[in-house]
């Protein structure tokens, strides 16, 4: 291979306890320039490819009564062409250099990255740069409304039309209280988006695109130096926003009982979704649900696995996991059932395993089979730079998410100072039996 | 932890327009610095110059056999201290006898269910503990087994991957187990129509005798007819080393891991090599249909528009590719603009050569909101039809560039390296299809798009296959004249 492991980036500094695990670094620069943009480098030259991501701390959270899926429409938008580069000339001109582009929008964040071969730093440059200063210069109201169309056909397809579309609708429903920024969906409410006008967009993109709400991340095949004078060049006049993005405000949500409701669908296999509120990303007892997520539902011997899927085959699938987020995360259970089976019983089963490990701790073994998991998928996501993901991407997450882009060895860190007696606490004080939502999809008769 | 999950998040739009059919070449060129110094302002009145390409510099393959002829090539990724091995056993569904679909597959994913001197938990168990993933597929034209492990680990994973491999014990009530899961799978991909789709438009196009005209997965009578001797039977004729070939990608050496695979995997018995024939190509339509497969109440209608296309050893592959990077596969392509972008129909369009070891199909295909059904299928006809004039200079560039440039992208990771190495043996790619991969992209022409458009897209013998709300779009779809109306029912594709 023509780079050291210097060049590439990652360090892995054996240690003599192999029970320390080699620290994990992703070395990196960062400054803030005079308009506020924080902007992050990274070099990785195993291919000469580079990715430009963006973060604008805003997300589905921040959306008006009335106006659900908005921050998704926006992102939409951010493609229709800005005032130097004409409707079109963004997906053209980047794939005439060999790029790719994507973007995403969450609860808490919206992200979007151009992964282009190195000699196009400054075309992707231009393009992003040129959005975030002139977006509303070549807006109109015709604009909105073909994006409009597609985000109802993406709803369409990804929730309307698919199996168990519409449960993590109800879910957050039950879950949250009315006006809680979780309670409704990321993707939108169909009559919020048939309402979306063009004053939204400019009001939106004024508030929450300002550069200080902002974070751009370019990683991969580069030159420090170089890439600096060229963020600088591109982006000094993006202006600074005006006003301030004020805290959220928002009622907190209260599960003090079960929630259960039954929704029909079009399928032939029943689902169960069992579904708490949990701590924050980063706060205590996220790293410790996620251990629990592997022993409860990681691999053939995990323990809802091997009771529903393995020995008792009357689940199809099951699935387990944390979704963390800003505000408060939730955690989920997921049982698909076998055609015939039946939820009550499957239920009960699931209660029985959560009640186990909330009496007892995971064995060493166990505990330690999980740990090793999630080790590895921590390498796993060191091996690429760009897309959803990659480490470019991760970089502004941990900045947006705790305020260091270099966060990758304290995040694992926080799952190496585990023990299973941790797992058993977060359990019994997080995944109350008799506090959660309860929905059952059923086959329509 | 929040990383790689797709629900609570919307995104642009699906996928990474990049497939994930291998290419590799090395480009001409010097990395371009910008030059510009940061205190001038920003010029925008025309978008920056984008200099040469840099040349993509990929290590040599190492290529080594093993005391049983079990080849192995060994590729350097030096980035993270993790390993990704591919075992590739060039068998496929193609070898599945006729009234037993799904063998292969099944076979395949009875590997890791009991093997050597451990069950299926006790196999789980090790890997789990390992950090390691390992994993077993079949596929249309190779059967795989995976193994993702820390480098520190390999060692004590890679006996375990050689029982899998070659000391499989196949019991009885795994297989059970797992045919009952493919039963149960089978009722998912009817219930789900983006899945019903891609399970009705091969069957319509090749139908129920031809391999390619059923799922990967089987069919019920077909998985209910499978015995453990069937398994052990086909196990015994497809896997040794004679038909196999193992890809080594990450932070190792072949100086290192050759000793360690001759250790492991060095006694496998080497048997006649038994290469299974490419299945015989399905007869091509001669005449266009319409097929709806009714989904009441559905938001949406999936269709999926085309016929038999070009196995992979197609002389027109290059052409192809650029003719269909234009159509259908990048996200400027013209389905996608026009289904999308001017007409809003859809959330994206795409189009496809499945190109296999004998002819798959090439379609055109998008999921529609059903009250534009007609409208749609009409602007898929207009298109299909529009590629037959000559394609601008300026788009044809804009393709070739984008293939011939998304090339390093499939050796950023260890499993992508592995991949892309395993995927030229399966398909016998020349020695110098790499390094002329670019040249060759970039070599074709107009005329030759115009001749592979004319010879390989021919829309008044396609199939159309529509999944939807019968009653509400096929009222519209019939004034369309596209051809006799079919109804099927889901559940009819399956059998």
């Amino acid at each position: 291979m023509l780079h050291t492991a210097l060049l590439v980036g990652l360090l892995l500094q054996a240690t003599p306890q192999p029970a320390a695990g080699p620290r994990l670094e992703v070395p990196f620069t960062q400054f803030t320039l005079p308009n506020g943009l924080h902007v992050i480098l990274h070099e990785d030259h195993t291919v000469p490819l580079l990715t430009v991501n963006v973060w604008y701390e805003v997300g589905s959270a921040r959306e008006k009564p009335g106006r659900t899926g908005f921050a998704h429409l926006f992102e939409h938008l951010m493609f229709m062409g800005s005032k130097n580069a004409k409707y079109g000339d963004f997906d053209q001109l980047l794939e005439a250099a060999g790029g790719t582009n994507n973007a995403s929008t969450a609860e808490d964040r919206t992200n979007y990255y151009i992964d282009i071969p190195s000699n196009a730093l400054d075309l992707a440059l231009f393009l992003e740069s040129d959005r975030m200063a002139y977006l509303i210069e070549a807006m109109s109201p015709k604009t909105v409304d073909a994006q409009r169309d597609v985000v109802k056909n993406e709803r369409r397809q990804s929730y309307e039309n698919a199996p168990y579309g519409m449960s993590s609708i109800e879910i957050a429903e039950m879950l949250y209280p009315k006006g809680h920024p979780y309670r409704w969906p990321t993707i939108g409410y169909t009559e919020d988006l048939t309402a979306a006008s063009y004053e939204d967009v400019v009001q939106f993109f004024r508030m929450y695109y300002q550069p200080a709400n902002a974070s751009l991340v370019v990683a991969g095949d580069i030159d420090p130096a170089k890439t600096r004078a060229a963020v600088e060049k591109w982006f000094a006049d993006v202006k600074p926003g005006k006003a301030v993005v004020p805290p959220i405000d928002y009622p907190h949500p209260t599960l003090n009982e079960v929630r259960k409701k039954t929704i029909q669908d079009r399928v032939q296999l029943p689902r169960l979704y069992l579904t708490w509120i949990t701590p924050a990303h980063f706060a205590p007892g996220d790293a410790e649900l996620d251990v629990l997520s592997s022993v409860l539902a990681g691999g053939k011997n995990s323990r809802l696995y091997k009771r529903l899927v393995y020995e008792l085959q009357i689940a199809q699938d099951v699935t387990a996991f944390q979704a963390s987020k800003a505000l408060n995360s939730e955690y989920q259970v997921i049982v698909t059932a076998r055609p015939d089976a039946d939820i009550a019983r499957i239920r009960a089963i699931v209660d029985e395993e959560i009640k186990k490990i909330q009496q007892a701790a995971p064995a060493e073994r166990e505990f330690r089979r999980a740990i090793n998991q999630i080790e590895s998928s921590f390498y796993d996501r060191m091996e690429r730079v760009g897309n959803f993901g990659g480490v470019g991407d991760q970089l502004n997450s941990y900045y947006v998410g705790a305020g260091n882009p270099g966060y990758f060895n304290e995040d694992l860190s926080r799952y190496r100072a585990l023990s299973p007696d941790d797992i058993t606490a977060a359990a019994t004080r997080f995944l109350p039996l008799d506090k959660r939502v309860e929905l059952v999809v059923e086959p329509k008769k | 932890m929040t990383a790689g999950r797709a629900d609570g998040w919307t995104r642009r739009h699906k996928g990474t327009r990049v497939r994930s059919l291998f290419v590799w070449c090395v480009l001409s060129g010097a990395i371009a610095s910008s030059g510009l110094l940061a205190q001038q302002p920003a010029d925008r009145s025309k978008p920056p110059a984008v200099g040469p390409a840099p040349s993509l510099k990929l290590p040599a393959i190492e290529k080594r056999t093993l005391s049983n002829g079990l080849q192995v090539w060994v590729m350097g990724v030096h980035k993270v201290p993790t390993v990704h091995l591919e075992l590739a056993i060039r068998t496929g569904v193609a070898a599945d006898p006729a009234g037993k679909f799904g063998l292969a597959s099944l076979t395949a994913d009875m590997l890791d269910e009991g093997a050597g001197s451990r069950n299926a938990l006790e196999i789980s168990d090790a890997i789990d503990f390992l950090g390691a993933a390992l994993s077993t597929r079949g596929s249309v034209d190779a059967t795989y087994v995976d193994l993702h492990v820390p480098i520190s680990r390999l060692g004590d994973a890679l006996p375990i991957m050689a029982d899998v491999i070659a000391r499989p014990t196949f019991p009885e009530a795994e297989l059970k187990r797992l045919r009952d899961e493919r039963l149960a799978s089978l009722l998912e991909m009817e219930d789900d129509p983006e899945e019903l789709v891609q399970v009705a438009f091969p069957r319509l196009v090749f139908g129920p005798q031809h391999r390619y005209g059923t799922p990967v997965l089987g069919t019920a009578a077909s998985l209910k007819s499978f015995t453990v001797a069937d398994l052990k039977a086909f196990h015994a004729s497809q896997f040794n080393p004679a038909n196999a070939m193992l890809v080594v990608a990450g932070d190792v050496t072949a100086a290192k891991v050759v000793p360690m695979l001759e250790r492991t995997l060095g006694a496998w018995k080497s048997a006649a090599a038994a290469k299974t024939a490419a299945v015989a190509p399905a007869p091509q339509l001669t005449a266009r249909r319409v097929y709806v497969v009714d989904k009441p109440g559905a938001a949406q209608s999936q269709v999926r528009i085309g016929w038999i296309g070009v196995p992979r050893s197609t002389p027109d592959y290059f052409a192809l590719r650029v003719l269909n990077t234009i159509l259908g596969e990048a996200f400027t392509s013209r389905l996608n603009n026009n289904l999308r972008e001017v007409h809003g129909y859809a959330y994206g369009a795409s189009s496809r050569f499945d190109m296999r070891l004998s002819a798959g199909a090439f379609y055109a295909s998008a999921g529609v909101q059903t009250d534009k059904t007609a409208e749609a299928v009409k602007e898929f006809f207009n298109e299909l039809t529009r590629i037959h004039e000559t394609v601008p200079a300026g788009e044809l560039e804009k393709a070739k560039n984008y293939l011939a440039l998304l090339v390093p992208r499939s050796f950023e990771t260890s499993r992508g390296t592995a991949d892309a190495l395993a995927q030229a043996w399966i398909y016998d790619l020349p020695a110098d299809y790499y390094t002329t991969y670019a040249d060759r992209v970039r070599a074709v022409t107009a005329a030759d798009l115009k001749r592979v458009a004319d010879k390989y897209i021919q829309p008044d013998k396609f199939a159309v296959v529509i999944v939807g709300d019968r009653k509400t779009i096929e009222a519209g779809v019939k004034t369309l004249n596209l051809g006799p109306l079919t109804v099927v029912e889901p559940g009819q594709v399956f059998k």
